[in-house]
């Protein structure tokens, strides 16, 4: 900063009162409300929060559950699958729309609108398309396709499949607008040194391209990777968590033993764990990106 | 394989090219097919809405209707029941304005003055707070659930329209203040200093100078906040009462409350009707939408 | 009329107030299937026809699991409507005990609940440390097997009068394309149908040691064992039940594309608002057809302690009227429930219903589970539930052990 004044503690004295909401969202809610979070995990309050504490009972009963469990294996599933698919088909995408081709705003347009429907909107969509009665595998049967089997919202096994499906529809748009914005910051002079000396294109978006992407990459996936973690409202409306439990995810355990089950103590253990599942992989990120001391 | 690696060999740029290249075939095939998979549910929503349910029963959900009918849309914003309330989606809608409006202008307020301090007027501890900001946005909405309640209770607006908006204002502030910090710290600190040497303080600088250069970031941030806002159920269900539900959380009333046969018509009216503020939205501020991400996000 | 008046002396006297100004009351509750919300109608109709006040109705969708955390969020959010449904029992225990439910024995005295509600063992669940808390406005019995005339009529064979003959005919169901039992894929509904056969296929204090005494050996045990074989043959019944929601279950019925289902009382309302008639459209047997009992759960109303005198008034006057003659015959023959009170006149009933009424009158009643079990052992059991009937790779043996661990953590 060029201007130095005397007063340290009244330094940028409207900045610092500018930031008030700023710092009393990161410390009271933020900080406050995980800490108040994790230290109730440990009680076991029922329907109001009540401090009697009773040990990693919570946590115990937590990983004995079966429902638990799925909820967890369907969270890793769709979530890496999310992260795989809607990267490698944003980025393909992305690099398709930066051929220079015509009609680029229609085609983003179109793959980009879903991301401005909510949840709730998208969830009901694809449980009416994939209704099997009326929906796609109605349709390919009626045709002819006798045997074709495609019931994900009927079927356990490939349920979360069907989920993933209307993630995919709703998110992969964003990333092929990320991506592609990315790629549009590349220096036009590197396209020109690789075709002088013959480098496939193939090879030099792996090798160069995307290595230079970096910090979209990361931005990228910042937000994708917020949105799995919090998938709740998808759930509800395309599946309710069914067929039996086979769609269930984390954040609906929370909610429904928090609020349906009358078991706070085993919410916030629920929660308590997602969190420390999410810190596992932020913290070695927010490590990399704001450990290192540079100016933006 | 050879064919399809020679043809990725050839020049790119902005070189004139004829149109049915192999190339073109390839690529516009490939985004004509990805663009009718998206299309494909919009589609179905349109039609099964405009549909009887004795046609749906029948039909093929791809199939235009033989028989166009508006009944289902006026029924799905103004008659169908959630319990003795049959006034349709409508409620939801004018709920849902007066919830979002006010959201998105606290929202982006603190959220550009947040990220302009971070970003012009670093003072010790700033990177702390941004820190633990931004991992408030992986932070499952779950851990803070319960807390919050607490909190509005304590401050008395649990159940009202002010509680409401400052959860919403609290939840945009990490993607937000990322988002104007990013774009604060891409304008050329010149100006900013050159400003500063004339006597300009905070506020000044912020309205004179960074507001009017970053039209473009705020009417991003409006519209991810827009869109936000306006799709939100979870909040909506916890933090408010049923009289100011917003429409999401109406909507999955409606198509839950299930009164003899489901009417799929009507629920995809009514999906497509929730759908529309944000869909307009885009629709008509698409290109500054797609620039200002990219503007946000690339300069990480 | 009169009693009415006693009971806003009643009230104004408790509270400090003057005179009762007219004021709105919000009223949450999760009635909103066809049946049902013509029931709920009633009940506004009455209050706002008979008292100054207005009815603002708060209906949430889904079941009960959906509805209770929003009512329960409000209310410890401190932002509490004027009066709400539970199933009375253990739901709201802990907002009384948290003083947020408001104390009604005043108004139940100047009623005399005491004496008109029957039986006597509803007014017990809305009971805490001898001071009552809940009106309870009607009962629900969950041991009915409803079955269609039109499903058995295309299959060819006779109407099932009870549950063995119902699992012989299934087969001949299967075969006409038919689906022999409806269930919706939700978790209540399926837990509730298990619940049932407990009940209804075996001694009664099975059912109590396992529910009351939280014994988990007889949980674990070769009675129970039958039910789980009995939820097995059921899970086979119910395969190509595709549907989520019970009255869509119910509407199966309607319909004649399913045989029977097993269902509280509320299914009535749907065959009621589909205009079919019992006995003739379809059949009911209460306890499955096999044994003459009844659970007494049912719904019951919940007045949270407000700051405003005058919609504190109101409450009081809405509790009375929630058990007066006239609106519980009006309420509960839409309902399809019975009413709380034996000395009402319900000549209007249908079959169903007076058979209810019979059972309840004549033979042995239990508490319903929603009285006996937490609201956490509940969810657990249902989560058990929906993730047996879905999955058919869990067995009948493994399923049991996990309910007997659920019994032994139970409280």
């Amino acid at each position: 900063m060029a201007a130095s004044r005397p007063n340290r503690l009244f330094r940028n004295l409207s900045a610092k009162i500018a930031a008030i909401p700023m710092i009393l969202t990161a410390l009271v809610v933020f900080v406050g409300g995980t800490v108040w979070t994790v230290a109730y995990s440990f009680t076991s309050s029922k329907m109001l929060p009540k401090w009697k504490f009773v040990g990693l009972d919570q946590y115990e009963r937590l990983w004995e559950t079966r429902r638990w469990m799925v909820s967890i294996e369907n969270l890793m599933i769709y979530g890496i699958c999310m992260l795989i698919f809607s990267f490698v088909i944003g980025f393909i995408l992305a690099a398709l729309m930066d051929q220079k081709i015509r009609f680029e705003s229609t085609f983003r347009t179109i793959i980009l609108y879903p991301y401005a429907l909510s949840f709730i909107v998208t969830g009901l969509v694809w449980q009416w398309v994939l209704n099997p009665e009326f929906g796609v595998q109605h349709i390919l049967r009626s045709l002819g396709w006798e045997s074709f089997n495609f019931d994900p919202l009927y079927n356990a096994d490939i349920a979360i499949f069907g989920v993933l499906i209307a993630g995919l529809w709703q998110g992969t748009g964003l990333i092929m607008v990320l991506m592609l914005a990315g790629l549009r910051g590349i220096d036009q002079e590197i396209w020109k040194a690789t075709r002088v000396d013959g480098i496939p294109a193939w090879k030099t978006y792996i090798f160069i391209v995307i290595p230079m992407m970096r910090p979209v990459f990361i931005t990228t996936l910042v937000l994708v990777a917020a949105a799995i973690v919090k998938v709740y409202d998808l759930i509800v409306a395309q599946t309710g968590g069914g067929p039996g439990i086979a769609t269930e995810m984390p954040a609906k355990y929370v909610y429904d033993y928090m609020f349906g089950g009358q078991n706070l103590g085993q919410g916030f253990a629920a929660s308590t764990m997602m969190l420390l599942a999410v810190l596992i992989v932020v913290v070695p990120w927010a490590y990399m990106e704001f450990g290192s001391k540079k100016r933006g | 394989m050879a064919d399809v690696t020679s043809t990725l060999v050839g020049p790119r740029g902005p070189k004139p090219r004829k149109i049915l290249t192999r190339n073109n075939i390839m690529i516009y095939g490939t985004l004509i097919i990805v663009s009718l998979y998206y299309l494909l549910p919009l589609w179905v929503m349109v039609m099964t809405s405009l549909k009887g349910m004795p046609e749906i029963r029948m039909g093929n959900i791809f199939a235009p209707p033989l028989e166009i009918t508006f009944e289902p849309w006026v029924k799905a914003w103004s008659e169908a029941c959630t319990g003795l309330n049959c006034d349709g989606l409508s409620r939801g809608f004018w709920n849902s304005v007066r919830i979002t409006v006010p959201s998105v202008i606290v929202s982006i307020a603190i959220a550009s003055v947040n990220g302009y301090a971070l970003a012009n007027w670093r003072f010790r501890g700033a990177d702390t707070f941004f820190t633990i900001l931004i991992f408030g946005a992986f932070i499952p909405y779950q851990v803070m659930l319960y807390p919050i309640v607490i909190l509005l209770r304590e401050m008395g607006l649990y159940g009202s329209l002010t509680g409401l908006i400052m959860v919403h204002s609290i939840f945009g502030m990490p993607i937000l203040t990322l988002l104007f910090r990013n774009y604060f710290s891409s304008l050329p600190e010149e100006l900013f200093k050159a400003a500063r040497v004339d006597g300009a303080g905070f506020w000044r600088i912020y309205f004179q100078i960074m507001l009017p250069m970053s039209l473009p970031i705020f009417v991003v941030a409006m519209i991810l906040q827009v869109t936000g806002i306006w799709n939100d159920f979870l909040f909506g269900v916890i933090y408010t009462k049923p009289d100011l539900y917003p429409m999401t959380v109406q909507l999955n009333n409606i198509v839950n409350s299930v009164q003899g046969v489901k009417e799929y018509n009507v629920n995809m009216a009514a999906t497509l009707l929730t759908g529309l503020v944000p869909l307009f939205i885009y629709f008509v501020s698409g290109k500054l939408f797609v620039r200002g991400i990219a503007a946000g996000a690339v300069k990480g | 009329m009169t009693k009415l008046q006693t009971i806003l002396t009643a009230t104004s006297a408790m509270c400090c107030v003057t005179a009762a100004h007219a004021t709105e009351l919000e009223v949450t509750h999760w009635w909103t299937s066809g049946g049902e919300a013509a029931a709920v109608s009633e009940l506004a109709k009455a209050f706002d026809g008979k008292t100054e006040h207005t009815w603002k109705d708060g209906a949430i969708a889904g079941s009960g699991n959906t509805a209770r955390p929003v009512m329960i969020s409000r209310i410890t959010g401190g932002d509490p409507m004027a009066a709400t449904q539970f199933n009375h029992g253990r739901q709201a225990e802990e907002l009384v005990e948290a003083g947020l439910m408001r104390d009604l024995t005043e108004i139940a005295e100047a009623e005399g609940w005491k004496d008109i509600v029957n039986p006597p063992s509803l007014l017990d669940a809305c009971t805490l440390d001898g001071k009552i808390y809940c009106a309870p406005v009607n009962i629900h019995s969950w041991q009915w097997l409803w079955l269609s005339d039109a499903a058995y009529k295309t299959a060819g064979v006779p109407v099932p009068t009870n549950w063995s003959e119902f699992v012989a005919a299934a087969p001949a169901l299967t075969e006409a394309g038919l689906v022999p039992l409806a269930m919706g894929q939700q978790g209540w509904q399926q837990k509730g149908a298990f619940d049932v056969m407990m009940i209804a296929l075996l001694p009664s204090d099975v059912y109590l040691k396992v529910y009351d005494e939280k014994d988990a050996e007889a949980a674990a045990g070769p009675d129970v064992a039958k039910i789980f074989q009995a939820a097995d043959q059921a899970r086979a019944m119910a395969a190509n039940s595709n549907v989520q929601d019970w009255n869509q279950a119910t509407n199966m019925l309607i319909t004649g594309k399913a045989g029977g289902q097993i269902m509280g009382d509320w299914a009535q309302g749907e065959f009621a608002v589909a205009g079919q008639v019992a006995g003739k459209d379809y059949h009911c047997l209460p306890g499955l057809g096999e044994k003459n009992v009844l659970t007494t759960g049912g719904d019951a109303f919940y007045f949270p302690v407000l700051d405003d005198a005058d919609k504190t008034a109101a409450q009081g006057e809405l509790a009375a009227l929630m058990l007066s003659p006239e609106v519980q015959v009006a309420f509960n023959l839409k309902k399809g429930s019975l009413p709380v009170r034996g000395d009402v006149d319900l000549s209007a009933a249908n079959d169903c219903m007076k058979k209810g009424l019979e059972v309840l009158n004549n033979a042995e009643t239990l508490p319903g589970g929603d009285q006996l079990i937490t609201q956490d052992t509940t969810r657990q059991i249902e989560d058990l539930m929906v993730e047996f009937f879905a999955d058919t790779s869990l067995t009948a043996e493994a399923a049991q052990e996990r309910f007997a661990e659920i019994i032994a953590d139970a409280e």
